[in-house]
């Protein structure tokens, strides 16, 4: 393919990078994208998070050329791409629903691409079957898209949109169709292609655990800028912000003031060391992931009473409801298995030592 | 299992046989049905086998006059093609109107509905007497071409095949329209955003994706065209006016002219045979494109 990635014998495609450069977008005076930057490395996952108006959808749809954006640019490989039609940006599109053509069997969805790109009958044919054998179905060539399940349409989708070899993958919501178990297997899936044919990838989620699972950096969205870019475990463990700290995982907010000797007095009843300077008799909120909350069965200085209300086993682990004083509810994780004070008397909460605990400011 | 089969089967077969205590609910319809469009039938089969124009005795030579006159035979074969023109016509503008549907903001959608709709709102005479002052010699075509100086003379599109083709394709437009259009809106946009993102030109698109996911709603749309402009009896005067001969005048004159009642019946079975074997082929091809 003379606009595709480069091909090497096995049919496998290497990704080239995308750069995304001051990007605005409005539709009408509401702006979805505003002054968007960001550089996806060849052969990265990058996740687009956001909650629904965050503009990923958007973003997505300037990147695929779908849109026009107001301003900036867009290069795939170093390219500009934004005068060119979607067909030649040398992008790969799944589609949240796949968009498979249902009057057309999932052999001809997979080579519609280079049918499409005037291949050879029988070039079309062999990649076709080469790309059915590398999602794994090659038994089900024949059969039209209403005829196969999600799991498996979703596949015929991927192996469309790899068959004319993009140097670019992107991927809308691809998992948000699709059960739980079988949600975990795709991710592999997914995660097994990219490997094998190094694929630039663009994911956009609102699930934050399809995100961490998948990508290599996580870009978290708000009312169209990028909040946060990082690693996942980065995003997980330092949000820069109060939105970021609760959009990704689950977590608790606990009130508090900076006191003069530094550290933190919690509303609850606790004094915690701050995880950064902060300048005395400020008020704070202080986050703490549920996994990494203590429980106790004595007082300390470093720990809020509490007790509690409800217990939910999830398998694995055993989610806790606690009422701390004041009302405020806590949650906590704990292995089922861990060692612990019993529940139904008073309890005190610590926080894990080494844990990240992030503070924000009050009004953030 | 094979069992379960059987049960299931006997349970199929206990749900079609209707029980006594239903029939009654069944019987107005099937009455209405009997009595309004299977005895009106009868009577034409049986009007049609009578030999003369006073039904005095019965015999196949009404038949026989019309199956063996080049004339008749000309008028029906003129009728059907009128028919197949007409759906061409309309089948070209209702696939380029809806592909502006399928570009269409929902806003613009219901505007462009009510737009189709409204001719229907206007009586056919109402309609086809407009396309006299449009293309008549004085008319909106000719005078527009003088002044383009494309002819040096006025012309009339009257009682000409053209002029009633333009004229029945405008008229019967809405029935190809509405179908066509009820099936095109239900396709997914997402499926057009693919094809052009696999690099597909857009007649590709048109071609591969679009026309063969509208065939259910361009196959109703062919069939409806196709039964009311070979049946136009109004469009097909006025406009082709004596020069230009169809079915439905021929079987105008027979019943309520020259009174030769079994005669207009064999046009009329002749028109209703033809029409419906021209719809069954409409309806076979609507089917293989599809699958």
């Amino acid at each position: 393919m003379a606009d595709g990635g480069a091909v090497t014998e096995a049919g496998a495609t290497h990704g080239v990078s995308l750069e995304v450069d001051a990007v605005s977008h409005e539709f009408g005076a509401y702006r979805a994208l505003d002054d968007v930057s960001l550089r996806v490395e060849p052969g990265e996952v990058m996740a687009l998070l956001g909650p629904s108006g965050c503009g990923k959808t958007t973003l997505l749809r300037v990147i695929a050329g779908f849109l026009a954006q107001s301003r900036g640019a867009v290069s795939v490989g170093g390219v500009r791409v934004d005068r060119l039609p979607p067909g030649r940006r040398n992008i790969g599109i799944v589609f949240q629903n796949y968009a498979l053509f249902p009057h057309l069997t999932a052999a001809q969805n997979v080579g519609y691409g280079l049918a499409a790109r005037g291949a050879a009958r029988a070039e079309i044919a062999r990649r076709t079957r080469q790309f059915l054998e590398v999602v794994r179905m090659e038994a089900y060539a024949e059969r039209l898209p209403r005829e196969l399940s999600g799991g498996q349409q979703q596949r015929i989708a991927l192996a469309r949109a790899l068959c004319v070899s993009p140097g670019v993958l992107l991927l809308d919501e691809p998992f948000a169709a699709l059960d739980k178990n079988l949600r975990l297997d795709m991710q592999i899936e997914i995660k097994r292609l990219q490997r094998r044919f190094g694929l630039t990838a663009i994911l956009v989620t609102h699930d934050q655990e399809e995100a961490m699972s998948v990508a290599d950096r996580v870009a978290v969205m708000r009312g169209g800028r990028i909040e946060q870019l990082g690693p996942p475990a980065d995003v997980y463990d330092r949000p820069e912000t109060l939105f970021v700290n609760n959009f990704i995982g689950s977590t608790n907010l606990l009130p508090g003031a900076v006191a003069a000797d530094g550290s933190v007095r919690l509303a609850a009843g606790a004094t915690v060391a701050p995880p950064r300077p902060a300048p005395a008799g400020a008020r704070v909120v202080v986050s703490v992931r549920p996994e990494d909350v203590t429980l106790h069965d004595a007082p300390a200085p470093d720990r809020f009473p509490a007790r509690c209300r409800l217990s939910l086993p999830l398998g694995a682990v055993t989610v806790l409801d606690l009422e701390a004083e004041g009302g405020a509810a806590v949650k906590v994780v704990r292995l089922r298995s861990a060692e612990g004070p019993t529940l139904d008397g008073p309890l005190w909460c610590g926080v894990r030592e080494g844990a990240r605990v992030s503070m924000f400011a009050e009004d953030s | 299992m094979t069992a379960a089969a059987s049960d299931l089967r006997a349970g199929a077969v206990a749900r079609l046989r209707l029980s006594p205590p239903e029939w009654p609910l069944v019987a107005p319809l099937g009455l209405i049905f009997v009595g309004f469009f299977l005895a009106p039938l009868a009577l034409l089969v049986w009007t049609s086998m009578h030999a003369d124009a006073e039904m005095t005795r019965l015999g196949p030579e009404s038949w026989m006059r019309f199956l063996g006159d080049p004339f008749y035979l000309k008028v029906a074969a003129d009728t059907l093609l009128l028919g197949l023109k007409t759906v061409a016509l309309t089948l070209v503008l209702g696939v380029a109107i809806g592909l502006i549907f399928l570009e269409a903001s929902p806003a613009q959608r219901t505007a462009l509905l009510f737009i189709i709709i409204l001719p229907l709102l206007l009586s056919v005479v109402v309609r086809t007497f407009a396309w006299i002052v449009i293309l008549g010699s004085e008319g909106v075509v000719s005078n527009a071409a003088l002044a383009l100086g494309l002819t040096s003379a006025p012309f009339s599109l009257l009682q000409t095949e053209l002029g009633l083709i333009i004229s029945l394709a405008q008229i019967e437009l809405p029935l190809m329209l509405l179908p066509l259009l009820s099936v095109m809106g239900r396709i997914d946009p997402n499926l057009l955003d693919a094809s052009r993102a696999l690099g597909a030109s857009r007649w590709r698109t048109l071609w591969r994706v679009i026309l063969p996911l509208s065939a259910p709603g361009l196959t109703a749309g062919c069939l409806l065209v196709f039964a009311s402009s070979t049946a136009a009896f109004i469009s097909q005067s006025v406009i082709g006016g004596g020069r230009l001969i169809y079915m439905p005048l021929v079987i105008w004159q027979q019943s309520i002219v020259v009174y030769n009642w079994p005669f207009a019946a064999v046009v009329s079975l002749c028109l209703l045979i033809s029409v419906l074997g021209v719809i069954g082929v409409i309806h076979w091809l609507g089917r293989r494109v599809r699958a």
